[in-house]
C-alpha cells in the first residue's frame, strides 16, 4: 500500500524535460555497464586462454572449491536481484515501506554473500591455496592449479569489490528512501542502482560454473 | 513505468524469473556431475547465458527498453567477443608452429 | 538609477564569477574545458622536459649524460606523460568539452557533474603520477611489458600503475558523457547527418574510450596483483604468459592511438572547410570513416606483437587488418584535399597547421603501412623507424591539429585575438623543427638504430645531432604560442562573434559565450553551408 507519494520530480536545468533526462540517465548507466563488460571481459579472456592451456590443473583446482558454498552464494545473489527488482518496483509505485524493506533485504543478501566469500577465502588460506609465498600444493598439475587459484582470487575479488561498492550505493539510497524521497516522479536513482546490481549478479552467474564446476564428473 | 513506453513489469513476473533462475542453477550444478565430455562446458555456458538473458530481459527491463540500450549492450558483448576471438586466434594456432614449450 | 554595470562587458561564462570556488566547483562545460587546458598544458611541458633530456643524451654516441637505468626512466616518463596526460585528453577534454554542447545546440553536456568529476579524477591521477616521477619514476617503458614490470623491475611500477588506472576513469567518464549528449541532447531538427564532422569524430572517439579503456584498467590491476601478491598470470615462472599481457595491453593501447587522432581529424574537417570557404567534400564518407576507424581500430592490435612470439597465423591476420584500417584514414585525407580543390584558401594560422597535418599525417600513416608489412616489421621493429612513425602521426598529425584547433577557436573560447604574425611564424618554426627532429629518425631506424638505448654506434651520430637540433627548434616553436596565448588573454584585441566568417553554431553566439550558451534556441542549418566555388569561366 502506498503511504503517500511525496516524491518530487527533479529536473536538471540543462535538460529540456523529464523524458529527456530519464532517457539520458538510462543510456548513461547502460554505457557504464558496457565498460564493466569490457573490464571483466579482460579477465574472462585470460581465463579462457589458461583453461585451454592448463585443462587438468584448472579441473583439479576447481575440485578444491566448495560447490555447496558456491551454490548457496549463487542462490543468495539471485534472491538479492529479486529483492532489488522489487525495490525498483516499490519506488516506481511509491510504496515507501516496501522499498525500504526490499533495499534492506538486498543489502542483507549482499552482506551474506560477502560473508560466505570471506569464509571461503579463509578456507583457501588455510589450505595454502592462495597466490604468493604461502602457496603450497603437493601433487600433479601444480602450475595449472597456481594459475587457477590466481584467477579465482582475481575474478571473485574484483566481483566482491563491485559488490561492496554496490552495498555502499544502496546505503545511500536507503537513507533517501527512509525520508520518502522516491516515488512515481522520482525513482531513477533506484533504477540505476538496480541495473548495476543486476549486472554484478550476471557476472557471478558466469563465474560460478566457470570456477566451481570444472570437471566435476570425474 | 519500466521504460519510456510505460510498460510495467510486475512482481508476478519477477518471482517467475527468480524461480526459473533458481531452477537453472540447480540444473547447472546437477549437469556438472554428469559426464558429457566436451559438452559439459557447452552446457554450463549455455545455461549461464540463459540465466543472464532472463536477468537482462526482465530484471533489467531490456524486454521493454528503447533500442539504444540494447545496441550498446550488444556492442559490449560483441567487443568482448573481439577480444576473445583474436586473442584465442593466437593461442589456438601456436601449435602449428611449435618448436618447444608453448 | 544604478550605475553598477552601466558600461561593463556583456556577461559571459568567464566574467560571470571570478572566485576560485566558482571555477573549482563549476559544472559549466566551458569552464571545465579551461581547467583541462591548464592541466594538460602543464603535463605537456613535463613530458617535453623529458624529451629534451632524451635528445641531449642522444647528442653523443656514448651514454654519458645519464646512467642507462635513468635513461630508461626518461623515455618511460616521456611516453607516459605525453600519452596519458596530454595526447589522450587534449582535444576531447578541451575542445570537445567546450564545443560539443554548443555545436549540437545544447546548454551543457548530459552529465555536467560527471564532467567536473572527470577533471578531478584526471588531476588526481596526473598529480599522483607526477609525484611518482619526483620520487624516482618508473623504468619499464610506457608499455609496461611483463615479466619485467610484474616481477623484476625495481622502480615504482605499482604507484605509476595506480596513477594511470585513476586517470583512465577520467577518459571513460568523458566518453560516456559525449555519447549520451550526442544521442540525447541535439537541438530539434538536428539529425545525425547535419552534425559537424567534429561531432562525428568525438562520437567515434568516445566509443573507443568506453570500449577500450576498461581493458587497460583490468590489465594494470593484474600487473599490480602480480607484483604485490604473486598471482600467476603474466610471469612464465609462475605459469603465466607474457604475451597475454601484450594482447590485453595492446587491445586498448592500439585503439588509444585512434582516441588521439580522431578528434584531430574532426578539427581538420572544420579547419579545411572554414579556410577554403567550401563545403566539405564527401561528408558522408568522412562521417562513416570515423566510425570505421573506431571499429577497425580494435582489430589490429597484434601488429605491435609481430616478433613477440605470437602465432604467425595471428600475425598474418593482424597484418591484413592493419592494411585495411589505413583505408578510412586515407579517405579522409583525400576528402580534405578535394575540399581544398578550387576553394578560396586563406593562409591563416589554423590553416597552416591544417596543411602541416595533411602532409605529416600522410607520411606517418604510410610508414604505418610499412610497419604493418610483416617482413619489413621484422627488421624495423623496436628501431627508430617506429619512433619516427608514431611521432609523425602524434606530433606531426595530432599536435598540429590541436594547435590549429586552439588557434581557430581561441577567439571564441577567450574572446581575445592572438597575434597572427607571431602565430604564423611559430607554425612555420614548428613545422621545420618537427621535420628536422623526426625525418632523420626514419633513416636511423632503417639503418638499425634500436629505440630505448641511450648509447649507439658512432656512425649514427650525425643523424642524431640533426634530430636534437630539430628538437630544440621544435621546443622554441611550442614556447612561442605558450607566451602569446597568455599575452592575448590580457592584452589581445576583443574578438568578434565570427572572426573567421566560418559556418557552425559556435560562431553564431558571442565570443566568449554566455554561461548557458544560447539566449534563444539555436536555428539548425546544414553543416558547412559554405557557398560552392563557381568554376572560373
Amino acid at each position: 500500500m502506498s503511504s503517500g507519494d511525496k516524491s518530487t520530480a527533479v529536473l536538471s536545468r540543462h535538460f529540456e524535460d523529464l523524458d529527456q533526462q530519464k532517457s539520458a540517465v538510462t543510456l548513461g548507466i547502460w554505457v557504464f555497464l558496457v565498460t564493466e563488460i569490457m573490464m571483466f571481459g579482460g579477465l574472462f579472456a585470460g581465463y579462457v586462454v589458461y583453461r585451454n592451456r592448463y585443462a587438468a590443473g584448472f579441473a583439479e583446482g576447481s575440485h578444491h572449491l566448495d560447490v555447496l558454498l558456491g551454490g548457496i552464494n549463487t542462490a543468495i545473489l539471485i534472491a538479492s536481484s529479486l529483492t532489488m527488482a522489487m525495490a525498483v518496483f516499490s519506488a516506481q509505485t511509491a510504496r515507501r515501506r516496501a522499498l525500504v524493506a526490499f533495499l534492506i533485504l538486498t543489502m542483507v543478501f549482499g552482506a551474506a554473500f560477502l560473508g560466505i566469500k570471506a569464509v571461503e577465502y579463509g578456507h583457501k588460506a588455510h589450505e595454502h591455496l592462495i597466490p604468493g609465498s604461502h602457496f603450497h600444493y603437493e601433487g600433479a598439475h601444480r602450475t595449472g592449479i597456481y594459475v587457477f587459484i590466481s584467477f579465482y582470487f582475481a575474478m571473485t575479488g574484483l566481483h566482491a569489490l563491485h559488490m561492496i561498492i554496490g552495498l555502499g550505493v544502496m546505503a545511500v539510497l536507503l537513507v533517501k528512501a527512509l525520508r520518502g524521497r522516491y516515488g512515481a516522479r522520482n525513482y531513477m536513482q533506484v533504477e540505476v542502482a538496480g541495473l548495476y546490481w543486476h549486472f554484478v549478479d550476471i557476472v557471478w552467474i558466469f563465474l560460478f560454473p566457470l570456477l566451481y564446476l570444472i570437471g566435476r564428473h570425474v | 513505468m519500466n521504460s519510456e513506453h510505460g510498460h510495467v513489469i510486475g512482481p508476478r513476473t519477477y518471482i517467475l524469473v527468480f524461480l526459473s533462475l533458481m531452477a537453472l542453477t540447480a540444473v547447472t550444478i546437477a549437469a556438472a556431475f554428469v559426464d558429457m565430455g566436451p559438452m559439459n562446458i557447452v552446457a554450463a555456458v549455455t545455461i549461464a547465458v540463459v540465466k543472464a538473458t532472463l536477468v537482462l530481459l526482465y530484471f533489467m527491463h531490456v524486454r521493454y527498453s528503447d533500442y539504444l540500450p540494447r545496441i550498446f549492450l550488444g556492442a559490449g558483448l560483441f567487443w568482448f567477443l573481439i577480444l576473445m576471438a583474436l586473442t584465442l586466434g593466437d593461442y589456438l594456432t601456436r601449435h602449428l608452429f611449435r618448436v618447444g614449450g608453448w | 538609477m544604478s550605475l553598477a554595470r552601466a558600461s561593463g562587458p556583456p556577461p559571459d561564462y568567464i566574467n560571470a564569477d571570478y572566485s576560485v570556488k566558482s571555477w573549482l566547483l563549476t559544472t559549466d562545460h566551458k569552464r571545465i574545458a579551461l581547467l583541462y587546458l591548464a592541466a594538460v598544458t602543464f603535463f605537456f611541458f613535463i613530458g617535453g622536459i623529458f624529451a629534451v633530456l632524451i635528445r641531449l643524451e642522444l647528442l653523443t654516441p656514448a651514454g654519458d649524460l645519464v646512467e642507462s637505468e635513468t635513461y630508461n626512466k626518461l623515455f618511460t616518463m616521456h611516453g607516459i606523460m605525453m600519452i596519458f596526460f596530454f595526447l589522450i585528453p587534449s582535444i576531447p577534454a578541451i575542445l570537445g568539452n567546450f564545443l560539443v554542447p554548443i555545436m549540437i545546440g545544447a546548454r551543457d553536456l548530459a552529465f555536467p557533474k560527471l564532467n567536473l568529476l572527470s577533471w578531478y579524477v584526471f588531476m588526481i591521477g596526473g598529480l599522483f603520477t607526477f609525484c611518482v616521477v619526483i620520487i624516482g619514476g618508473v623504468d619499464t617503458g610506457w608499455t609496461f611489458y611483463t615479466p619485467y614490470s610484474s616481477t623484476y623491475a625495481n622502480s615504482n611500477v605499482i604507484l605509476t600503475a595506480v596513477g594511470i588506472f585513476i586517470t583512465g576513469f577520467a577518459s571513460i567518464l568523458t566518453g560516456l558523457n559525449f555519447i549520451v549528449t550526442i544521442h540525447k541532447m541535439r537541438a530539434p531538427g538536428l539529425t545525425w547527418f547535419k552534425l559537424p564532422l567534429f561531432i562525428w569524430a568525438h562520437y567515434a572517439t568516445s566509443l573507443i574510450m568506453i570500449l577500450g579503456t576498461p581493458v587497460l584498467a583490468v590489465t594494470i590491476l593484474l600487473v599490480g596483483a602480480e607484483r604485490l601478491f604473486g598471482v600467476g598470470i603474466f610471469d612464465p615462472a609462475l605459469g603465466g604468459d607474457p604475451i597475454l599481457f601484450q594482447h590485453l595491453f595492446w587491445f586498448y593501447s592500439h585503439p588509444a592511438v585512434y582516441i588521439m587522432i580522431l578528434p584531430g581529424m574532426g578539427v581538420m574537417s572544420e579547419l579545411v572547410t572554414a579556410f577554403s570557404r567550401k563545403k566539405i567534400f564527401g561528408y558522408n564518407f568522412i562521417a562513416f570513416s570515423s566510425l570505421a576507424i573506431a571499429v577497425l581500430g580494435f582489430l589490429v592490435w597484434g601488429h605491435h606483437m609481430f616478433v613477440s612470439g605470437q602465432s604467425p597465423y595471428a600475425g598474418m591476420v593482424f597484418s591484413v587488418l592493419s592494411m585495411i584500417v589505413a583505408i578510412p584514414s586515407a579517405i579522409k585525407v583525400f576528402n580534405w584535399t578535394a575540399t581544398l580543390h578550387k576553394g578560396s584558401i586563406s593562409y591563416n594560422t589554423p590553416m597552416l597547421y591544417a596543411f602541416g597535418f595533411i602532409g605529416l599525417f600522410t607520411v606517418g600513416g604510410l610508414t604505418g603501412v610499412f610497419l604493418a608489412t610483416l617482413a619489413i616489421d621484422v627488421h624495423v621493429h623496436d628501431t627508430y623507424f617506429v619512433v619516427a612513425h608514431f611521432h609523425y602521426i602524434m606530433v606531426g598529425g595530432m599536435i598540429m591539429s590541436y594547435m590549429g584547433g586552439l588557434h581557430f577557436w581561441w577567439p571564441k573560447i577567450t574572446g581575445k585575438v592572438y597575434p597572427e604574425i607571431w602565430a604564423r611564424i611559430a607554425a612555420v618554426i614548428i613545422f621545420l623543427g618537427f621535420n628536422l627532429t623526426f625525418l632523420p629518425q626514419f633513416v636511423l631506424g632503417y639503418l638499425g638504430m634500436p629505440r630505448r638505448y641511450h648509447s649507439y654506434p658512432e656512425e649514427f651520430q650525425v643523424l642524431n645531432v640533426m634530430s636534437t637540433a630539430g628538437a630544440s627548434i621544435l621546443a622554441l616553436g611550442y614556447l612561442i604560442p605558450f607566451i602569446y596565448f597568455f599575452w592575448s588573454m590580457r592584452y589581445g584585441k576583443a574578438a568578434a562573434s565570427n572572426p573567421w566568417g566560418a559556418k557552425g553554431m559556435e560562431w553564431q553566439i558571442p565570443s566568449p559565450p554566455p554561461t548557458h550558451n544560447f539566449i534563444e534556441p539555436p536555428v539548425v542549418e546544414e553543416a558547412y553551408a559554405y557557398a560552392e566555388q563557381r568554376e572560373a569561366s
